[in-house]
């Protein structure tokens, strides 16, 4: 059965012909077809498109063709992205239906390297959430246990590549919403480093810290499909113009003999889970038995990094979210009783059916953040906060190589546990937060399951800008350290 | 409705007896790149609505802008040329406001961070006698760039707005076009010049735009637009008063009028002891009025903050530099010295500045023609043609080039100015160069004396009359003859030889 390979085995069956794309492709349509109606993951599924895809392949495949290394490896896209010939919805109402008319530069990328694209997965409205409990088109589910949440934003993503309907996945992260999920679902999951990764495409939140990624069951896979993705993009001014770190070479290598590890001081102990702390404490003395120098650092300016991006973030999502205002595309409301209403009563009628609670939430606050008199204090300070915990991360990193952390201070709450509370809900990013701030990458690998609750735990690796691969050699060396926890089967 | 409208308009001068105008103005600039600002699409006037447009410009979900090279660079120009300083640094920032016509919902502009400011200019007004007058100096507080929103056309309306129209169209062509907008400090100029420094003002910046080659800076067509922001101050006072926004000013006139128009409202409002309201006014070229648009409350709040999606600018020194280098001379200087090159009489000089043909004519003398010839073409016989087409005169389907080689055929007696009438006729009519004109249609002055002689033969025998008068020494006479040898060679021939023959037979 092919749909509980990684990608990187998936790929070698596809090369020596022992497996077909279509097979292959057919095989996760029909998992999904199995198991989606638990969990909700996809949003939209394509098999027309997929099997057409994987048909190409094939056929080129056949033909003699050399292929790149996933050509024929079946993905999910969190429908953030936009796909030309499949809706692209953000989760909203407002694009209920809204088929893009171009590809974003990754999904370029994906199409151009010959991975089918299976459908769109489930999120948060507008990555709006830490538990995709904020999507309009209901929550996706903890294949751990279907009463719980995968985590969020990129929810669907997790929850898809950790049920075996894809073995790779796109996700987002502009707050944490690739490696939470990621370590909510015992999974791999990787924040590239700021313009690393083209946006391009990427329906925005906050365009100075979202990010797209590569979600996989493997660190090895995830640095496959980040090569898939990453690189400059002309069209995204923020990309960075230099070559990608070779990601797949050092998830080969995944050596930590010598390497010194930063642990947070500020990211452990009272509101940690302690089954969370106790498996990231394991993975430490692991660590530190496979010969990695443990230091203790500090990073005194992290505790302010969920008050200043719940300032910049809104703020820019005030801004970005802008343009949805029944004009060009996506849902129109005439209100109610107003047979002639003027352009700004038909945004606001449509605006007010379009958003859900915490997109508005969000929108508001931004909103009052940017008003003038208001600026300075809140955007402006934010904006310090930024600096400051960038240069405690310049600090830490002339102390040592990469930092870790656990990447959730919980395992996955039940559905509808913290929806009252938002603030709560807020501090579940409060160990991922600070890499977008900065812009550094990080990533999520699986440690575990937590004796308290028993469901998956995960530990975070943060490394410099541009050093991504400084993570996936960190990463596949916990990784052979601590086995992932396998699923056996959705747990309803 | 707004009790201020009501108010009587004072006349200007009696307005000026009382209260001192404080003027600002602010002029768009559409910059003539080949691309918009933030996307490769093209900028062409006049395309068929909704055909230059990209995910980028309409603002799609997921697009991101790229800022284009050379609109930068141009804005460097002008901010040299406008004796600006040139920012090390600056950013885009985000105002945001909605907007059907707009497709973000916020414009991507510059706020604290112009890429160019504290400049200056000098305006001359002209004299009396059509020369060099008072020269004031107008500061320039800062030149910044920014994108064109769309435009929207609202049907099945009496008037063509919004109000009681039954459907809007949009149309998002002009969407993301660069525009630099120039931003003066208050004028400090006499009350009584204030709308002529402001329509010289306006009149200038249309040069330099030119002349830069930075925008066709066409007012008709929209590629330059001036708001007006007046307010009127008690005489003596320093109390500054609320002022209007009149926006899209779109000629040099109305310019001027709108200034005078402002005045004698505001004061009309202020004498009947009413406040004036803060908020932004149309223009009307049929009857000089405004009327209010959009009110300015100081609620409106723009909410700017800089633009994530961008990588800052920051010129280097060197660039800035090797820009410097590219400016050209000073429209002003420029005209002084063409006039002096060119022996023109100030009349003549505002003349063809009025006409538009400034750079028609300079173009024509550098092809070849000499300054006055060039003069009496552009300003006679093709502003004729120009005006019974209604195609403007820089539009017309003839090259200076062609007009300079029109003339040379004159020079070189090839063709007279009469048969240079047809010859124009042939290029304007898309039949090819001069040269290849006067071929096909057989123009050339015939000043062969076997063809001329026995023409002039059959005109003295058919006008036996005047030969005589011209025998008896009324050599004036023989201009009868030589008309009527032109009418049998239908206007073809050599007039000074027809003549001297004329002259030899008749002796």
């Amino acid at each position: 059965m092919t749909t509980r390979l990684h990608a990187s085995d998936l790929a070698a069956q596809l090369a020596d012909g022992s497996v077909t794309s279509v097979e292959a492709t057919q095989a996760q349509l029909d998992r999904i077809a199995m198991v989606d109606g638990d969990l909700n993951a996809f949003l939209h599924v394509d098999a027309e498109g997929a099997l057409a895809a994987a048909a190409d392949v094939d056929a080129r495949r056949a033909a003699g063709e050399t292929l790149p290394t996933l050509a024929g490896v079946p993905i999910a896209v969190k429908d953030l992205i936009n796909t030309t010939g499949q809706p692209t919805t953000a989760g909203s109402k407002i694009l209920e239906g809204w088929i893009p008319p171009y590809d974003a530069t990754v999904v370029a990328r994906l199409r151009a390297a010959g991975l089918p694209i299976l459908g769109k997965t489930n999120l948060d409205e507008f990555a709006m959430g830490s538990s995709n409990e904020h999507s309009a088109y209901g929550p996706a589910r903890n294949p751990w246990d279907t009463g719980r949440i995968p985590g969020g934003s990129s929810g669907g993503s997790a929850a898809a590549v950790a049920a075996y309907e894809a073995p790779l996945a796109l996700g987002t992260d502009t707050g944490g919403s690739i490696r939470q999920p990621g370590a909510m679902t015992g999974i791999v999951g990787v924040k590239p480093t700021y313009g690393g990764v083209s946006r391009y495409g990427v329906i925005a939140m906050a365009s100075s810290l979202d990010q797209v990624g590569p979600m996989a069951r493997s660190v090895l896979d995830a640095a496959l499909l980040h090569e898939v993705i990453a690189g400059h993009d002309p069209r995204d001014s923020t990309s960075i113009d230099a070559p990608v770190p070779s990601v797949v070479e050092a998830a080969r290598r995944g050596d930590v003999a010598g390497l010194r590890i930063g642990i947070v001081r500020e990211f452990g102990g009272e509101g940690f889970q302690p089954g969370v702390q106790r498996r990231f404490d394991e993975a430490v003395a692991k660590l530190a038995e496979a010969g990695a120098e443990i230091v203790d650092v500090s990073c005194p300016s992290f505790q302010h990094g969920i008050a200043a991006y719940y300032l910049v973030m809104p703020s820019e999502v005030s801004s970005n979210l802008a343009r949805f205002d029944a004009m060009r595309y996506g849902l129109r409301v005439t209100p109610e009783g107003n047979p002639s209403p003027s352009a700004e009563q038909v945004m606001a009628a449509t605006r007010d059916a379009g958003f859900g609670d915490e997109v508005k939430r969000r929108i508001i606050l931004g909103t009052y953040a940017l008003s003038s008199g208001y600026y300075d204090a809140y955007y402006g300070s934010a904006q310090k906060v930024r600096t400051l915990i960038a240069q405690d991360f310049s600090a830490a990193f002339g102390q040592v190589d990469v930092l870790f952390s656990p990447t959730a201070p919980t395992t996955a709450w039940r559905l509808g546990e913290k929806s009252d509370d938002p603030l709560a809900m807020y501090l579940e990013d409060v160990c991922t937060i600070p890499a977008n701030l900065a812009g550094v990458p990080g990533i999520s690998v699986p440690i575990g399951l937590a004796d308290d609750s028993g469901l998956p735990v995960g530990g975070q690796f943060l490394a410099p800008a541009q050093a991504d691969d400084r993570l996936y050699n960190a990463g596949a060396a916990l990784e052979r350290l601590v086995p992932a926890p396998v699923l056996e089967e959705v747990a309803r | 409705m707004n009790a201020a409208t009501k108010t009587p308009l004072v006349p200007f001068d009696e307005a000026l007896t009382r209260y001192e105008p404080v003027m600002g103005l602010e002029v768009h600039v559409e910059l003539g790149t080949n691309t918009k600002m933030f996307c490769g699409c093209a900028t062409e006037f006049g395309a068929e609505p909704n055909t230059q447009v990209c995910p980028v410009c309409l603002g799609l979900p997921g697009a991101l802008p790229v800022v284009n090279a050379k609109a930068i660079e141009s804005a460097i120009r002008i901010g040299l040329a406008l004796n600006c300083e040139i920012a090390e640094w600056c950013r885009f920032a985000r105002k945001n406001y909605f907007y059907p016509d707009q497709p973000k919902n916020f414009q991507t502009s510059q706020y604290d961070e112009p890429i160019a400011f504290d400049g200056y200019t000098d305006v001359t007004l002209p004299s009396e006698d059509g020369g060099d007058g008072e020269v004031y100096r107008i500061e320039i507080e800062r030149a910044h760039m920014e994108e064109d929103t769309g435009k929207s056309l609202h049907v099945g309306g009496a008037t063509g707005r919004i109000h009681g129209a039954d459907h809007s169209l949009l149309d998002y062509n002009r969407a993301g076009i660069p525009l630099i907008e120039i931003v003066t400090r208050t004028i400090e100029v006499p009350g009584d010049k204030a709308p002529l420094v402001a329509r010289a003002y306006v009149n200038q910046l249309r040069d330099l735009m030119v002349a830069l080659g930075v925008s066709d800076a066409r007012m008709d067509q929209g590629s330059l637009r001036a708001d007006v922001n007046l307010s009127l101050k008690p005489v003596g006072s320093s109390t500054l008063g609320t002022r209007s926004e009149t926006k899209n000013v779109n000629s040099f006139r109305s310019v001027e009028r709108a200034v005078r128009y402002e005045v004698g409202r505001h004061a009309g409002i202020l004498d009947a002891g009413q406040k004036v309201v803060q908020e932004t006014r149309h223009f009307h070229e049929s009857d000089g009025t405004t009327s209010p648009g959009r009110e300015k409350s100081d609620a409106e709040d723009y909410r700017y903050f800089p633009e994530p999606d961008l990588a800052p600018v920051a010129p280097s020194r060197e660039w800035v530099d090797e820009l410097r280098g590219t400016l050209p001379e000073p429209p002003s200087e420029r005209r002084k010295r063409l006039q002096a090159e060119w022996d023109f009489s100030d009349l003549d000089m505002r003349d063809t500045i009025g006409a538009g043909a400034l750079e028609l004519v300079a173009t024509t003398v550098t092809a070849g023609a000499a300054p006055q010839a060039a003069r009496k073409w552009w300003l006679g016989e093709l502003a004729r043609r120009s005006n019974d087409t209604g195609v403007d005169l820089a539009d017309l389907p003839i090259t200076p080039e062609q007009v300079a080689g029109v003339q040379a055929l004159i020079d070189a007696g090839r063709i007279n100015d009469k048969l240079a009438r047809d010859v124009f006729d042939g290029v304007l009519a898309g039949e090819g160069t001069p040269e290849e004109v006067v071929a096909a249609r057989g123009l050339e002055v015939v000043s062969d004396d076997g063809a001329l002689g026995d023409a002039v033969d059959r005109a003295i025998e058919a006008n036996p009359d005047v030969a005589d008068k011209i025998r008896d020494g009324k050599l004036q006479a023989a201009g009868a003859l030589i008309g009527a040898v032109m009418k049998e060679m239908r206007g073809q021939a050599d007039a000074g030889r027809v003549r001297e023959l004329i002259l030899e037979k008749l002796s």
